[in-house]
């Protein structure tokens, strides 16, 4: 951020009566210098002024009248170039007044009116109070209140405005104009037309972020409508933004839409795992079961957004096949008793013959415990790349979540799955043993079920596939959503993310497991918890050592690591 | 502490009035001409105020009386619910569970959006409070007046949609601070708007 650098004069309001300091220039959407307006200036003093077309993220427009506000501002200078001053020598405020009417207090928009010094802003006066039930109540006027079917309904800025700042009664007694309902915008949107209170985020956000300038307004008064191009569909991988940024239920997602009443969701802070890029979320999630992902804001790494196909990968958490169950060569078993059986069968193992296959999706704490029983071993390790298409926003080509930490911890080779071929080579010759894997179904790269056959299998996964059914050994791990940990992102900012649901059956968090399992083998020792783990994982591993990284210190927004 | 038993004197240690003194209240009533109002008119042909012959008799439950709590429907037999889940959020010993319509809605007509797929009440967790008639937006369920609650089972006594909606049938209750000046115009749930919606000249 430029801001930092750059000290900015501080000019001194009044808010409600209170003088505050706030810098004459603040960070506009782009991230550039523009004069504080009156709304920022409010906030900076603890008061929130209503409103719905502004976004800190998006350009200001002004067009919904929500944040009107009262001021009073200084005269304007006589000739000798003063203001106009009281009899005690201070400067003289004018309260604004409509000029042709001037008993009656005059608005501001909030959001797009600068500050001046000595402003006085009247933000709770009773002016300031019915000028907002007059927007709210002209809001309302055709609104379908359909509260009771509206996903929005409990995160709903009309809701809770009209509940702070509205009154009961509407002086409207026409029949209100009826819009489209369940309009198909988009693969992923559907739009209640009479829902929109027209505050044209969804325009401005697909226009000026995601550069597809595909939504517009039609018709005219109070027929307004939010429109795609006549036989254009609302479709690039953003469009699920919109659904976050509209203040009311007008635009709802297709995966969400009737699936659960919002305020029976609990909020867990994570962090999305379909790129390399690491955009923080939020997991919705009620008894167990996940209904949704949401952008969580971090200026750092995704700003407010998320793409559409990172929010709509999470169904396989839930998946019914998901493994549940420790398995060996004999069946079902326990994790004592598979725990103790692989520690004794690596302990008897040569140095040498041990070889692992590591996920690049794994977090940063298990790849650590898996470079100890590598190097335990000085077995060769390596992952498997997992390329796709990136896109000009925020979707990476690298696929895997963690490429960066794996790197950094020792597992992968700069060139994701260049030692893939000596492990197999390895297995070939007998030299390789035992193959210790993660998450990845080796059979798809090179090493098949027959090679398979000659080593000791030690897999560990989440979902079935070819590796998992001919594994000597199979423990059961856990989604990101199912356990706490730390991934590195492609520009090495390390974050961490929560636990928001229990894992199926049996599945325990890979840490847990491959802590006993590195104690037994290599008499690692000394930690308990996963705050444990990073804080030691963080003194060994030299980028995050560099960094003085420690569990506390990542915070909800992470730290960033030299790469 | 050591209590200090009173010392009965020999007539209180005859037991016997003491007994007859209990018996005085009941007799009271056997022998009572007066009628009670809990029997009604069930009791008009009797003189006496006789035991009431339970179940094959029932007493009229007063209005206002908060019984098991149904789905009813509106005057076109319509489901009124709309899967708000307001009262499942608001039910004190979480009897309520529904499970929402998900993307297709569920809706069953026109200008209809939104219906539960499941909607169920544990009737052995209902404490009858009224809360989910309270908070209801669509006054879609009602405290009838079912007081006897019985089954052999305890899945029995999870009620769902069907059952709930068939129980609470058309109740009249439900709709009769809709009626006014005598003339039932029926709420027709989302008829009124579907209507004015179409009426409405079309907007190009
Ligand atoms: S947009 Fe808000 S106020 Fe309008 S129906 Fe939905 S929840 Fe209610
Ligand atoms: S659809 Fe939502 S975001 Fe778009 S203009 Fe309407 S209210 Fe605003
Ligand atoms: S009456 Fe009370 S306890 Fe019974 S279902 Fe309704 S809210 Fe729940
Ligand atoms: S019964 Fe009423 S409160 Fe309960 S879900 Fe249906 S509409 Fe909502
Ligand atoms: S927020 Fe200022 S006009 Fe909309």
């Amino acid at each position: 951020m430029a801001a930092k650098d750059i000290s900015i004069e501080t000019v001194t309001v009044k808010v409600d009566g209170r003088s505050v300091e706030v810098p004459r220039m603040m960070l506009n959407w782009e991230g550039n210098l523009e004069p504080t307006t009156v709304l920022q200036a409010c906030k900076l003093a603890g008061i929130e002024i209503p409103h719905y077309c502004y976004h800190p993220k998006l350009p200001v427009v002004g067009n919904c009248r929500m944040c009107l506000v009262h001021v009073g501002s200084p005269g304007r200078p006589g000739p000798d170039g003063k203001s106009p001053v009281n009899e005690d020598g201070t400067t003289k405020i004018f309260p604004m007044q409509l000029p042709y009417e001037p008993q009656t207090p005059r608005g501001v928009i909030g959001c797009a009116t600068t500050i001046v010094p000595d402003m006085e802003i009247y933000a709770s006066s009773p002016e300031t109070k019915e000028m907002r039930e007059s927007v709210l109540e002209s809001l309302l006027i055709n609104h379908p209140l359909d509260c009771s079917i509206c996903d929005q309904a409990g995160e709903c800025k009309l809701q809770e405005y009209s509940y702070d700042h509205g009154q009961a009664e509407s002086g409207f007694e026409e029949f209100k104009v009826h819009k489209p309902k369940a309009v198909d915008l988009g693969p992923r949107i559907t739009l209640d037309a009479e829902r929109c209170i027209l505050c044209t985020r969804c325009i401005r956000f697909t226009k000026d972020i995601v550069g597809d300038d595909a939504l517009g307004i039609v018709n005219r008064g109070g027929y307004n409508t939010i429109s795609t191009f006549p036989g254009e569909s609302f479709n690039n991988n953003y469009t699920l933004n919109t659904v976050d940024i509209c203040p009311v239920g007008a635009l709802t997602s297709d995966d969400f839409r009737f699936q659960m009443r919002v305020w029976f969701l609990k909020e867990t802070k994570s962090i999305c795992t379909d790129c390399g890029s690491g955009c923080n979320v939020m997991i919705g999630s009620r008894e167990n079961k996940m209904y949704r992902y949401e952008p969580r804001q971090n200026d750092a790494v995704n700003g407010h957004w998320m793409c559409d196909s990172g929010r709509l990968n999470y169904k396989w958490i839930g998946r019914e096949d998901r493994l549940s169950s420790i398995t060996d060569v004999k069946g079902k078993t326990s994790w004592p008793i598979a725990l103790k059986n692989i520690s004794d069968h690596l302990s008897n193992a040569d140095k040498g013959s041990v070889a692992i296959v590591a996920s690049a999706r794994q977090t940063n704490e298990e790849l650590h415990l898996l470079s100890k029983l590598a190097k335990h071993f000085d077995a060769i390790t390596d992952s498997i790349p997992r390329k796709g298409k990136a896109d000009h926003l925020m979707m990476i080509e690298d696929r895997n979540t963690n490429t960066t930490g794996a790197q950094l911890i020792g597992v992968t080779s700069k060139r994701v799955g260049s030692k893939l071929s000596i492990i197999k080579k390895g297995i070939e010759s007998g030299k390789v043993k035992t193959l210790i894997v993660f998450g990845e179904d080796v059979t798809k790269h090179g090493i098949d079920a027959k090679l398979l056959e000659k080593v000791t299998l030690i897999v560990s996964d989440i979902l079935p596939n070819e590796t998992t059914k001919i594994a000597d050994f199979l423990l059961p791990g856990c989604a990101h959503a199912e356990k706490r940990g730390t991934f590195t992102n492609v520009k090495g900012r390390v974050q961490k993310f929560m636990k928001a649901l229990e894992p199926p059956g049996d599945a325990l968090s890979e840490w847990e497991f491959l802590h006993e399992l590195a104690h037994n083998v290599t008499g690692l020792d000394g930690f308990k918890t996963i705050e444990g783990l990073f804080n030691h994982m963080a003194g060994e591993v030299k980028a995050f050592k560099d960094a003085e990284l420690t569990w506390a210190k990542l915070g909800d927004h992470g730290l960033d690591v030299e790469l | 502490m050591k209590v200090e038993r009173a010392k009965l004197t020999w007539f209180e240690r005859l037991y016997i009035p003491s007994i007859l003194n209990g018996f005085k209240v009941t007799l009271r009533h056997f022998f009572s001409w007066k009628r009670s109002k809990v029997y009604g008119d069930k009791q008009s042909s009797y003189s006496a105020k006789l035991t009431m012959q339970y179940p094959e008799e029932k007493w009229p439950v007063p209005d206002g009386y908060r019984g098991a709590p149904y789905l009813v429907k509106d005057e076109d037999a319509n489901t009124k619910c709309v899967s708000c889940q307001l009262c499942e959020f608001v039910c004190p010993p979480k009897a309520i569970r529904i499970t929402p319509p998900g993307q297709s809605g569920e809706a069953d007509r026109e200008g209809a959006e939104k219906m539960p797929k499941e909607f169920d009440i544990n009737m052995l967790r209902c404490i009858y409070c009224g809360f989910c008639q309270e908070v209801c937006p669509e006054e879609a369920i009602y405290l009838l007046k079912d007081y006897a609650i019985t089954g052999e089972n305890r899945e029995e006594l999870i009620f769902n949609k069907e059952k709930l909606l068939s129980l609470g049938g058309e109740d009249k209750r439900a709709y009769a601070h809709h009626t006014q000046d005598g003339v039932t115009e029926g709420i027709k749930k989302w008829e009124k708007k579907t209507q004015e919606a179409k009426d409405q000249p079309a907007f190009h």
